[in-house]
């Protein structure tokens, strides 16, 4: 094995670890499929390093290990599973290094998602469900879930221009909290506080909060306080957001 | 509070997992599994908070074990990572409505109130943590760990093994 090969697997593993973390998979998940990939490119003594921001690997005392960069959060659960499809295919043998690695870039430039309309109908029906389920209140299904609607295309959007994934959230939040207590004052909605409960509900950090108890529980010490971290961030933005509204509107 | 039935709550529960899933950008093939999971475990978490009153605690963390019980087996039919099945399916228990509580609570100056909410918060996301470690540690029992990790660093390089030479007295 030359070493430009084994570069190359270096490069394959580590570009399958970094889909894997932008789009929210465990890190236990990821070491996993790492070092599948490493034993079965054949690296001897491969290790990695692997952190919410960024991954180093190196093997066969190589003069150099490589690093790569992490820094956007994508949370697209298809690439996830995709990788993992890839991963396995390589491991079992059906595919060369070269193509994985061609595969594993293609995934990686792909940019289709659902289209946004359909995610703010999926936002707008989750949030009535919701609204039912939390708080038994069946008077403001409608208002609430026009309203969760509306908020999470307000986040979609602002995310899209200016990639701050807090400020974005703060701001749908506080779309979200005017427009309910405006509406109370109107007469539309009955109950604002019940429909600030199910509209918020689509702006949920889920992934970071699943992956924050599985890190924890598997006792990675730096992967699960970030992705905590993750989490109490969108949360401090959102209830933020809801002070403001409660203090100066209501 | 909650005087919804709980065929409507059922519903609603897979309603809620799938379109989460829809926003998350899930594979299709994944919406109804993810979409069941959330039902089932939400009917339970029914079961053991409302008709047999054990507790906020037990009642979310067997919920979190079911949910970890369960995607591991549809996860491992469906060849597809565990988490596409977590996620949607724990939105239900995310505590929205004490946070929500919570923060107007502080916001309107009711410390003791707000307190009463943070201590729920507090036992909720315990609990759910307390629930996944429990059904992994319950998944590795069933179907066996098969992490693989690097050798230990000590045993990568082998030194040639050393001869002693018999001394000369």
């Amino acid at each position: 094995m030359d070493d430009e090969t084994r570069n190359l697997a270096i490069t394959t593993c580590i570009l399958a670890g970094q889909i894997l973390i932008e789009n929210g998979s465990n890190m236990d998940r990821v070491n996993d499929t790492v070092y599948r990939m490493g034993r079965a490119a054949g690296l001897k003594s491969f290790q990695v390093f692997t952190t919410v921001t960024g991954m180093v690997a190196s093997s066969d005392h190589l003069p150099n290990a490589q690093a790569v960069d992490i820094r956007v959060r994508k949370n697209n659960l298809r690439k996830v599973a995709e990788v993992n499809d890839v991963s396995r295919r390589f491991v079992n043998g059906k595919l060369t290094l070269a193509q994985t690695y061609a595969e594993l870039s293609a995934i990686d430039r792909d940019q289709t998602n659902l289209p946004e309309w359909l995610q703010c109908v999926a936002a707008a029906v989750l949030s009535g469900a919701l609204l039912v389920i939390f708080t038994g209140d069946y008077g403001d299904v409608i208002e609430s879930s026009l309203i969760g609607g509306i908020g999470y295309w307000v986040f979609l959007v602002l995310f899209r221009k200016f990639q701050i994934k807090y400020i974005s959230e703060f701001s749908a939040a506080v779309v979200v909290g005017v427009s309910a207590m405006l509406l109370q004052k109107v007469g539309i909605v009955a109950n604002a506080n019940a429909t600030i409960i199910g509209s918020i509900m689509p702006l949920v950090p889920g992934i970071p909060l699943t992956n924050a108890a599985r890190d924890f529980v598997a006792g990675n010490l730096i992967s699960g306080p970030s992705r905590a971290l993750e989490a109490l961030l969108t949360a401090a933005a959102i209830a933020s957001a809801i002070v403001l509204v409660l203090r100066y509107v209501a | 509070m909650t005087t919804v039935p709980w065929w409507i709550q059922g519903g609603l529960s897979f309603v809620a997992a799938v379109t989460f899933g829809m926003m998350l950008n899930i594979p299709k093939r994944a919406y109804i599994p993810s979409g069941l999971i959330g039902t089932v475990c939400w009917l339970a978490y029914l079961l053991i908070n409302q008709w047999w009153h054990l507790g906020l605690a037990l009642s979310n963390m067997i919920g979190a074990v079911l949910i970890s019980i369960f995607s591991m087996l549809v996860a491992r039919r469906q060849r597809l990572p565990m988490i596409i099945y977590n996620v949607p399916a724990l939105v239900n228990f995310v505590p929205g409505g004490q946070s929500y509580r919570m923060i107007r609570a502080l916001a309107l100056g009711n410390q003791a109130l707000a307190m009463t909410y943070l201590y729920q918060v507090l036992v909720i996301a315990g609990a759910l943590s307390v629930g996944f470690g429990l059904g992994d540690l319950i998944n590795a029992a069933i179907y066996g760990r098969k992490f693989i990790g690097p050798k230990p660093i000590s045993q990568l390089l082998r030194p040639k093994p050393h001869v002693s030479k018999p001394r000369d007295l």
